[in-house]
């Protein structure tokens, strides 16, 4: 056979690659595990393809982010066509569509619908859970995964049939843990990356799959794999028997605020706070941080080299960076003791 | 005592005798984990209360935010 996909039809059988064929695949983010899972899934003759990123190329993302090149990094182009040019190149039969846009609990559920399946490849865990309500609501089976240094996770989201994303978590996201404090290496992006496009490639195959929740450290040698069954919650706000998909709506969404010339942040929480207690968040997080101050108004603390300032409304002012990003770490890692 | 911790064999120094105190151990205390032990899911409310014992197979996954 010399057919472009002789090998796969070999493998997965010709019914399979059909339905490889037909099918459209929406992937979310394009820094390191997009890259390497839309190079994967537009090799495998996936229809429609469809890339969303809000970024552009810099120079430290080519060392793992495979679609994209030094002129990309010098031109600073959009992730989302430096990928879909490159991609093109690789697979002209194919349909790709992409956009240059942030992900969130506006725009989601317009980029998803008409998938087939969606792949997970976010640069933080709100995104995630923004994409896990989206995704539980319109019956479309989500592929989650996420690494950083070398280690990394998967778990596929197979509505009404496995527990979701937020089953799994019990806490307020928090993303004090990104590429950009610790570093990371690209073998583990191209494990976490594979993982997620044979999940994929089972989904179309008419395969199914199990809650299994998976973790590898490929520096360490290091296995996990548990199955969540049991973390199903009746109760879920996202796939339990009365969802409110907390995730989609705008007042549940953390936002933050440069403000300029200021050298601070303010961050303001969606989540409703009429019970939020700043002596209750001292009480909290006194270890963790140095010179508080606590009147009736506000709650005043020092961590690291920022000074950050909780309101009553569960408003914070950080001082010591302009950048959002940092502001919200530095919130998310008190705010996680609450 | 030892136990198998995502599937390689380790031993404990003494004390670390419960899941909450294995936890901060590793110092995963204050992250978004899933712990099984013996392939049974330990719930954020009883790692204080279940202990380890000599031969326990432990899984322990932790999220991330990167990708
Ligand atoms: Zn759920």
């Amino acid at each position: 056979m010399t057919t472009r996909y002789s090998r796969h039809e070999l493998f997965l059988g010709s019914e399979a690659q059909a339905e490889i064929n037909k099918a459209s695949v929406i992937i979310i983010g394009a820094g390191a595990l997009g890259s390497a899972s839309s190079e994967m899934l537009a090799r495998a003759g996936i229809g429609r393809v469809t890339i969303v990123d809000r970024d552009y190329v810099e120079l430290s993302n080519l060392q793992r982010q495979q679609l994209y090149t030094e002129e990309d990094a010098r031109n600073q182009m959009p992730k989302a066509i430096a990928a879909k040019t490159r991609l093109r190149q690789i697979n002209s039969d194919i349909i790709i569509n992409s956009f240059i846009e942030d992900v969130n609990g506006q725009n989601v559920e317009e980029l998803i619908k008409n998938h087939s399946v969606i792949v997970d490849a976010t640069d933080n865990f709100e995104t995630s859970l923004v994409v896990n309500d989206a995704a539980v609501k319109h019956g479309i089976p989500y592929l989650f995964g996420a690494c950083v240094g070398s280690y990394g996770l998967t778990y596929p989201i197979i509505p009404t049939d496995t527990p979701c994303l937020n089953c799994l978590l019990d806490h307020l996201p928090m993303d004090g843990m990104t590429c950009d404090r610790v570093g990371v290496i690209s073998p583990i992006v191209q494990i976490i990356a594979a993982q997620q496009v044979t999940h994929v490639l089972k989904i179309l195959s008419g395969k199914k799959l199990s809650p299994m929740l998976q973790s590898m450290d490929i520096w360490e040698n290091e296995k996990a794999e548990i199955n969540v069954t049991q973390l199903r919650k009746q109760n879920c706000p996202t796939c339990g028997e009365q969802p409110t998909y907390p995730f989609l709506l705008i007042e549940n969404q953390l936002k933050t605020d440069v403000l300029c010339g200021r050298d601070a942040v303010q961050l303001r929480p969606g989540l409703r706070s009429d019970t939020f207690s700043l002596p209750r968040l001292l009480k909290r997080v006194e270890n963790y941080v140095t010179n508080p101050v606590l009147n009736r108004y506000l709650l005043s603390c020092n961590i690291d080299d920022y000074r950050i300032v909780f309101f009553n409304d569960g408003r914070a002012i950080i001082h010591g960076t302009n950048e959002a990003k940092k502001a919200r770490e530095i919130y998310n890692r008190l705010i996680q003791f609450y | 005592m030892s136990i198998t911790l995502n599937g390689k064999d380790v031993s404990l120094q003494s004390g670390v005798d419960t899941v909450d105190k294995l936890l901060s151990h590793y110092q995963l205390e204050n992250r978004i984990v899933i712990i099984e032990v013996n392939k049974v899911i330990i719930l954020k409310e009883n790692y204080k209360t279940t202990s380890l014992s000599h031969g326990d197979v432990v899984e322990i996954i932790h999220f991330v935010g990167g990708g």
